[in-house]
């Protein structure tokens, strides 16, 4: 019997908009962009040129300190632009798709028969170790390091998040092929977390893994949360983050033997006429299941990922790396409310009890409904931020970058993501995730 | 209201960067601010965000203060009309009172507003909302006859010196409001304190004119008992101002001499009720207080030489600024522990202190400022203890370094 854990703190952010568990259909893209933004922590170095022909699993880059970890490209076709920033900075690379997916012969035969190293180097050559991410600093994982322990989430919690055991039908095989390989990475344990509603067998009776249950609310599926939880990361040491989605991506290479980097991702928010899933490669352009499925006449917001850590994309967005959910919720930008602050409007939600508690989903839009403050109200963060740590205390040291305090208050074992829920609810409308990206960043450049 | 916001985007571009009254951008935008949300919308990290802000924060504590400020403001025409002998309708003592307490709201708010719309130009900020509570808060402090000028000046030194220099609302040591009390107790202090300050006698704008009764004395109830010579509780009747002697419901109520916010222990816990529901003050700091307080009394009654000394927990708790002071000042968050177990330890403290100077310095019959004034210096000591804990276990944890 799996071990559980109960988590207190936490919000479960009442938002309409829920995916409705029908795969709809599968998208297919002329065009795939790759952002190699999305993959944090890495300097890309390009592998092609416009024109050059790829095939699904080619790497499009690599990254500058180690070589061997490629990029691959998720669709074979032409590589059509590669768009440029400042200081040259790759923003995104643009191929044409084929109509008939070509994929790179990858070589890799069954996991229970590879070593270690074998399987490292079936990963990184299949272009898809950006999917394995490392505590500390919240980055791709560097596969010099030997991780102390691998932790998997086997479901996620956040506000309309797609359910990890609908995004995972039908392939429970790839799953367990992907825990194997993973278990052959490291020394130490591969912890699964499994959800008190996780029903999927191939996570809740999951081979050669530990596997945590977890009860409670947002962040519960955070797999900081269950790392702090389970075995917290200590200065000097190094884990490795994947979900169970991901683990699976992993695995099919090991299964199939190519780079399939297909997701099932959830359209969700409250201005989808339809929501549902769609089967789609990373990069794709998802305009054609915006269309005509948007409410019309006011401002939206497009989101790749949830409302609360995802990325602003425009309506001719692409779906980022990571994602796995698709939102679309009102911008409000043309919203003029009048003397918001003695509001008793039904259509306000606060997590606090300033307002009068309601008992029903919200429409909410992005706006930050009050103007940045000094942190005032104390005790506000702690309420969602079920970690042994300070996190009011570890904020005002990144902010200060004090580097010895940010070590003792334990900046090692968060990310930018823990901190989403502290940033929904502060009052004082600070930017508590790109403060800790950036002290996560600079701390990097320090200690490396 | 949509031709309100017309006119404001009409105006906008004067207060802009190159307008001609772009000096008043802070004052354009907290105007605006405040009759509409504003609609910027979120740039980096989380696309929702709650519905709670500073504005309404606030807005939840003066509403918290209100029954407080009424009751204090029907009490001044009360002990007026008293004290002249005169007997008058409810509505008359209230408008007398309200008249008579107005003025000082006013300059309060002109004085502190002042400061900050300038400060938050220079600084090129938004105008925080902090002193929108200090502003009520400072005349429900000070007696009622305190003079205007001198409401002013205190104001003006604890914006400027208790707050701005530090860097305005959120980074402040010590409470602002308490600070421009202790400003005039300690510069003024025939003004704050003795048995002439806490009635006032004369008229308002031509209100209630008169001259007191014969054996009119207007001595607080705890100044009363801090200088009386009975040598135990029981020997001693704590008497309103024309000599009748006081009931606990009138100590409850209010109608006591006192300043306007502190008298009514009734309003306050109405007002303790909507904070803590709300969840803007902390129930624990409040709880401690008055938790301290009772363990301070229990003790100091145990070894009791006089009066004071024996007086029984409930008055304490229902006289002075004891039930104010835990309910408004101590719960203020910027200037309280911000730990929850640190915010035990701080209330106890406050609740401590304040009773052991009420009972041994006779010479400060109102303990609770210095106590929570003092506990503001300590706040960020106990705080350092109980992160330090956190830290401790931290590095116990970690394997010795390789």
């Amino acid at each position: 019997m799996a071990n559980r854990i109960n988590i207190k703190k936490g919000l479960q952010i009442p938002l309409l908009g829920t995916a409705e568990e029908v795969i709809r259909g599968t998208v297919k893209s002329e065009f795939v962009h790759i952002c190699p933004e999305d993959f944090h922590g890495i300097t890309p170095k390009l592998a092609v040129r416009v024109n050059d022909v790829v095939k699904a699993g080619t790497a499009l880059f690599y990254e500058k300190n180690h070589p061997d970890m490629l990029f691959a490209s998720p669709v074979s076709g032409v590589v059509t632009a590669i768009e440029r920033g400042e200081k040259r900075r790759i923003l995104r690379i643009v191929i044409k798709a084929d109509s008939n997916m070509q994929y790179e012969e990858q070589h890799v035969k069954n996991v229970a028969a590879l070593s270690g190293e074998e399987v490292k180097k079936s990963i990184l050559d299949a272009g898809i170790w950006f999917l394995i991410k490392q505590r500390p600093y919240d980055v791709v994982a560097l596969p010099d390091k030997q991780p102390r322990d691998i932790f998997v989430t086997g479901f996620d919690t956040a506000p309309l998040a797609p359910s990890t055991d609908f995004l995972l039908q039908d392939k429970e095989a790839d799953l367990q092929a992907g825990l194997d390989a993973l278990a052959k990475l490291t020394t130490g344990k591969v912890y699964l977390s499994i959800g008190s509603t996780t029903r999927l067998k191939g996570l809740r009776e999951a081979k050669n893994v530990v596997i945590t249950e977890f009860n409670g609310p947002h962040p519960a599926g955070n797999v900081g949360v269950q790392i702090n939880h389970i075995k917290p990361v200590n200065r000097g040491e190094v884990v490795w983050t994947l979900n169970a989605p991901d683990v699976a991506i992993i695995g099919r290479l090991f299964n199939k033997g190519i780079t399939d980097l297909t997701r099932t991702v959830a359209l969700t928010g409250s201005e989808v006429k339809q929501t549902g899933y769609y089967h789609m490669a990373i990069g794709s352009e998802l305009k054609s299941i915006f269309a005509q499925n948007v409410t019309e006449g006011i401002s939206l917001r497009y989101i790749s990922g949830n409302p609360l850590t995802g990325r602003k994309i425009e309506a001719d967005g692409v779906l980022r790396a990571y994602d796995k959910q698709v939102t679309v919720i009102p911008e409000g930008d043309d919203i003029h409310e009048a003397f918001g602050w003695a509001s008793l409007s039904p259509k306000r939600y606060s997590a606090g009890g300033t307002y009068l508690p309601f008992k029903k989903k919200f429409r909410l839009d992005a706006r930050l409904m009050g103007g940045p403050r000094a942190i005032i109200v104390s005790n506000e963060y702690d309420k969602v931020f079920p970690m042994d740590i300070f996190p009011e205390q570890l904020i005002k040291s990144i902010i200060a970058f004090n580097i010895d305090k940010m070590e003792q208050l334990g900046i090692y074992e968060v990310a930018p993501e823990d901190f989403a829920l502290c940033e929904f609810v502060d009052t004082s409308k600070l930017e508590l995730q790109r403060i800790v990206r950036k002290g996560l960043d600079l701390l990097r450049k320090e200690m490396e | 209201m949509k031709a309100l916001r017309k006119y404001l985007d009409k105006i906008r571009p004067n207060f802009e960067d190159g307008g001609k009254l772009h000096w008043l951008h802070s004052t354009y935008d907290a105007f605006e601010t405040f009759l509409f949300v504003p609609n910027s919308t979120s740039r980096s990290g989380v696309h929702i965000h709650d519905a709670r802000d500073s504005k309404r924060t606030m807005t939840i504590v003066i509403v918290a203060l209100i029954p407080a400020l009424l009751m204090g403001m029907y009490n001044v025409g009360l002990q007026h009309y008293m004290a002249l002998g005169l007997e008058t309708s409810l509505l008359t003592k209230f408008i007398y009172g309200f008249l008579a307490v107005l003025p000082q709201i006013v300059v309060s708010y002109v004085v502190g507003l002042g400061i900050e719309f300038i400060v938050a130009q220079i600084r090129k900020e938004e105008v925080a909302e902090g002193f929108l509570v200090t502003g009520i808060l400072i005349p429900m402090i000070v007696p009622v006859d305190t003079p205007l000028w001198m409401i002013a000046v205190a104001t003006a030194f604890a914006v400027i010196f208790a707050k701005e220099v530090f860097g305005g609302t959120g980074y402040n040591i010590f409470n602002v409001a308490l600070i421009t009390r202790a400003f005039l107790f300690f510069s003024y202090p025939s003004k704050m304190s003795g048995d002439q300050v806490w009635v006032r006698t004369a008229d308002t704008f031509g209100m209630g004119k008169g001259s007191v009764v014969d054996g009119f004395s207007g001595a607080t109830p705890l100044g009363q008992i801090a200088v009386s010579d009975a040598g135990s509780f029981g020997e001693f009747t704590f008497q309103g101002i024309t000599g009748q002697p006081l009931s606990i419901s009138d100590m409850f109520f209010g109608f006591i001499p006192g300043s306007i916010g502190e008298v009514s222990t009734f309003a306050i816990l109405l007002g303790a009720i909507l904070l803590i529901s709300t969840g803007v003050g902390s129930w624990k700091t409040i709880l401690s207080v008055f938790l301290g307080g009772a363990v301070a009394v229990v003790l100091v009654n145990l070894f009791a030489q006089n009066a004071i000394m024996e007086m029984p927990v409930q008055y304490h708790f229902l006289l002075g600024g004891f039930a104010f002071g835990a309910v408004f000042m101590a719960t203020d968050p910027v200037t309280s522990a911000r730990t929850e177990k640190g915010k035990w330890i701080y209330g106890f403290l406050i609740g401590l202190l304040a009773i052991t100077i009420r009972v041994f310095n006779p010479g400060y019959p109102e303990g609770m400022m210095l106590a929570i004034l003092f506990m503001n210096a300590f706040a960020p000591l106990i705080d350092f203890y109980v992160i330090d804990g956190n830290i401790k276990r931290r590095l116990k944890r970690a394997t010795p370094a390789k």
